[in-house]
């Protein structure tokens, strides 16, 4: 029984792919913690909105002209073309025709920002209660949900509680193997069968393991899948019946794994995943890129599906807690 | 994919439609409505702004209002614009497929965004020019990066019958792609098919690896993998890439998916380079080439009649439908054709996938959609004619209540679903006693879709 076998050898990172992050931001130091990460992920997502805030509003009158512009920035951190123009709309009452600096643009955007994103900024509570807590990760094909399962794994290990990984995503190549890599980085046990094994089947044992082993969370991978494709739905929705005979409230959490590069096809995504699984939550992935993950704000007034944790990086380390007013303020370019 | 900016933009020309006479105004709201559904679609921002500027100008002159038909001489503008920008400045023949006219073994990169669907096109484009182009393939894995992402193509070579270049150990993404070219050519390979790890375009190290993979191998075709349902972060990333690397051409991954598909714009617009093939599935033979003028087409709703007869004479197997055509000629159309029919139907795509391609369609097809058209009702059609004895299929008439009961328990379907089934194969026998009046030249050929009375099979 390999199951409980905390490796001795924890293997030390096996050259983790972490060069990148270090070769691009000389910053940084252990001691900014995770908001200087995340900040130092988010720099580059605002950097473009800054660099046109700036252009805009340097000693400039706040006209249509420039409330023009300034929605068109907003549409292209993809915050969608409706809040945008509500964003927007909310200056125009506010201070339109006055003369204004661009910090003070900045201050009310990231103020408007904050307060469609407070109500949904909500951490991964674990219900110590619920043993094993049960955690689905679901997601469109490529979204990251095999990195976070790792992200989360690592921080909960390191929180001192026993994590088992179940390896769901059956049908990619080399998709379990992917997650067995990462459950000897992160010394979890990982549940697998062969590829083309049934997902559901394979969550169920899961399940019963880590509740023979007295397990404190269970992360249940899937198989990347295409919101539309009703029958991948069906299958997803069968992980989570089967999961419901062994524990009536499993899973405890379902999180939608979304990419910030996406567009406004996030929202058919989220509506799709909630709909059929009932998500509890969002993680959203590579924030470290240029892209800004606007749509977010308008997931948030939409949906108000709580927004727990962010991607920032490739290596374990790199997942942030979702803070609502240093979103916002790390958005717009304003030092929190 | 495209489907909702079919919709909106649809919507937008039949309000200017039911107009007679525009004003300058109807032509200013009609545009400013395009530029909100090209926006709502993930088209980035500076696409946008040039191509309304452009379609504007032509838009609103006075030859547009005074002529006979306002409405669709805008609708023709934008189409021409919208083709304009899909096509570039190749002419279609040349953006067709993907051009391997170099001194073999010919090096093929594959880059992109981490998640964008590399390794599985990489597969996907391996079968294919193996398959269709007779091409020897090697495939090769630089992403040293992902756990398991070696492995990963390892698996899908063996799963198509394509050589995978054996991993070593500790080797840098140059040294491999050297190695592979190296292999190669003793190996008398045509094509060398090196998928990179996915990166960050701001990633500074990894693009330098990306540029110096390039140098390296001087690949003749340098392919940026990029998911259909990209945002606005698409100019950064095409910009990126086409300085930072150099790209010949773009693969759209996920078109399946319901993304309203700017991204294919952005990306071709900024790179000003091909979209030479399009994901469109899971399945390792879902890559298709892209067609700038269908695409468009599709777009706008005017369907697209010729991907449909292609993809009609590539799935429906000659000898089948020969027999078919001398059943006809016979004047007998029994289960066992019907059976094959469905396979045929299932086999390109179902339903769904069908009807995008249909001209005006857009509305009928987001009915359908909220109607909840099954496609494994197909698969359960088949599954009842499977559960009939021969003399049953050969013999329809024979199938009385009784037998009817046995039918639907064996194929774990109930009796009325036999019942439709029959009413179905009835109606289908009726239409083929019509079309053998016709005379069945051509039939075999064109006629399938038309074998379903009224459309979609209900459940």
């Amino acid at each position: 029984m390999r199951f409980w076998r905390r490796s001795a050898e924890e293997p030390e990172e096996p050259e983790e792919p972490e060069a990148p992050q270090e070769a691009l931001e000389p910053r940084a130091a252990p001691a900014e913690g995770w908001f200087g990460r995340l900040k130092a992920g988010l720099a580059k997502s605002s950097a473009r909105l800054n660099e046109g805030l700036n252009r805009i509003f340097t000693r400039r009158r706040l006209d249509e002209a420039a409330l023009s512009e300034l929605e068109e920035l907003l549409i292209a951190s993809d915050m969608g073309v409706r809040v945008a123009e509500e964003v927007a709309a909310s200056l125009r009452r506010t201070r339109f025709n006055q003369e204004v600096a661009p910090e003070e643009v900045r201050a009310a955007l990231a103020a408007e920002v904050a307060r469609l994103v407070e109500p949904v900024s909500r951490p991964l509570v674990i219900d110590r209660e619920r043993r094993p807590f049960v955690i689905l990760v679901v997601g469109v094909n490529g979204s990251g949900k095999t990195t976070t399962i790792a992200k989360l794994a690592r921080h909960y290990r390191d929180e001192g509680r026993r994590v088992v990984l179940a390896a769901g995503d059956t049908f990619r190549a080399a998709a379990v193997e992917q997650l067995e890599i990462w459950g000897a980085r992160t010394g979890c046990p990982v549940i697998a069968r062969g590829e083309g094994a049934d997902a559901a089947g394979l969550a169920y044992d899961a399940l019963l393991e880590a509740q023979k082993e007295g397990a404190d969370i269970l992360l249940i991978d899937t198989a990347g899948r295409l919101h539309n494709k009703a029958a991948l739905m069906g299958e997803l929705q069968k992980i989570v019946r089967v999961l419901k005979k062994l524990d009536a409230a499993a899973p405890h959490s379902v999180l939608l794994v979304l990419d910030a590069t996406t567009g406004q096809n996030a929202h058919a995504q989220a509506e799709a995943f909630r709909e059929m699984v009932g998500v509890t939550g969002i993680v959203m992935t590579k924030l470290d890129g240029t892209a800004k993950g606007g749509v977010l704000v308008s997931l948030a007034e939409k949906y108000g599906i709580p927004i727990h944790a962010l991607g920032v990086g490739e290596s374990a380390e790199d997942l942030r807690p979702f803070e609502a007013q240093s979103f916002a303020q790390n958005l717009v370019g304003l030092e929190p | 994919m495209f489907d909702t900016l079919t919709t909106r933009l649809g919507d937008v020309f039949d309000r200017l439609r039911r107009r007679g006479v525009l004003s300058e105004g109807d032509v200013a709201a009609a545009l400013r409505e395009i530029r909100v559904a090209l926006l709502e679609a993930d088209v980035a921002l500076p696409v946008v702004r040039d191509f309304m500027a452009a379609v504007r100008e032509e838009a609103v002159g006075e030859n547009v209002l005074r002529s006979v038909t306002p409405a669709q001489m805008v609708v023709k503008i934008v189409h021409d614009h919208l083709a304009a920008i899909l096509r570039g400045a190749e002419s279609e023949a040349n953006a067709e497929g993907l051009d391997l006219n170099a001194v073999p073994p010919v090096a093929v990169l594959l880059l992109g965004l981490q998640g964008s669907g590399k390794t599985t096109t990489a597969a996907k484009l391996a079968k294919r020019l193996k398959e269709r182009e007779r091409k020897k393939v090697l495939l090769v894995s630089l992403d040293v990066q992902r756990p398991a992402a070696q492995q990963q193509l390892a698996v899908l070579g063996r799963q198509i019958g394509v050589p995978f270049l054996a991993v070593r150990p500790g080797e840098k993404p140059v040294e491999i792609a050297r190695r592979a070219l190296a292999s190669g050519k003793s190996e008398g390979c045509d094509v060398v098919l090196l998928d990179t790890a996915g990166r960050l375009h701001v990633n500074e190290e990894m693009m330098l690896e990306a540029a110096a993979v390039r140098a390296a191998v001087n690949p003749h075709q340098s392919l940026l993998v990029a998911d259909a349902m990209t945002g606005q972060d698409a100019v950064n990333l095409a910009k990126a890439f086409s300085e930072r690397v150099g790209l010949s051409g773009i693969i759209l991954t996920r078109v399946d998916g319901d993304a309203r598909g700017g991204a294919a714009l952005s990306l071709r617009a900024i790179t000003g380079k091909p979209i030479v093939f399009m994901g469109t599935g899971e399945r390792v033979d879902a890559l298709e080439p892209f067609h700038a003028e269908r695409i468009a087409g599709r777009i706008l709703g005017m369907g697209d009649v010729v991907s449909l007869v292609e993809k009609a004479a590539e799935t429906v197997e000659r000898e089948d439908a020969e027999k078919l055509t001398r059943k006809l000629e016979s004047g007998r159309f029994d289960l066992d054709d019907l059976s094959s029919q469905l396979r045929q139907l299932r086999r390109m795509g179902g339903m769904g996938n069908m009807l995008s391609l249909l001209p005006g369609v857009g509305k009928i097809k987001k009915q359908l959609s909220e109607a909840n058209i099954d496609e494994k009702i197909l698969k359960r059609q088949e599954a009842i004619i499977s559960s009939m004895t021969g003399a049953e299929r050969k013999n329809p008439k024979l199938l009385n209540g009784s037998r009817r009961r046995r039918i639907a328990a064996g194929s774990g379907t109930s009796v009325p679903e036999v019942n439709r089934l029959m009413k179905q194969y009835q109606d289908m026998a009726q239409m083929m006693k019509q079309m053998k009046k016709l005379g069945p030249k051509g039939f075999a050929r064109h006629g399938l879709p038309g074998l379903f009375p009224g459309g979609a099979p209900r459940h």
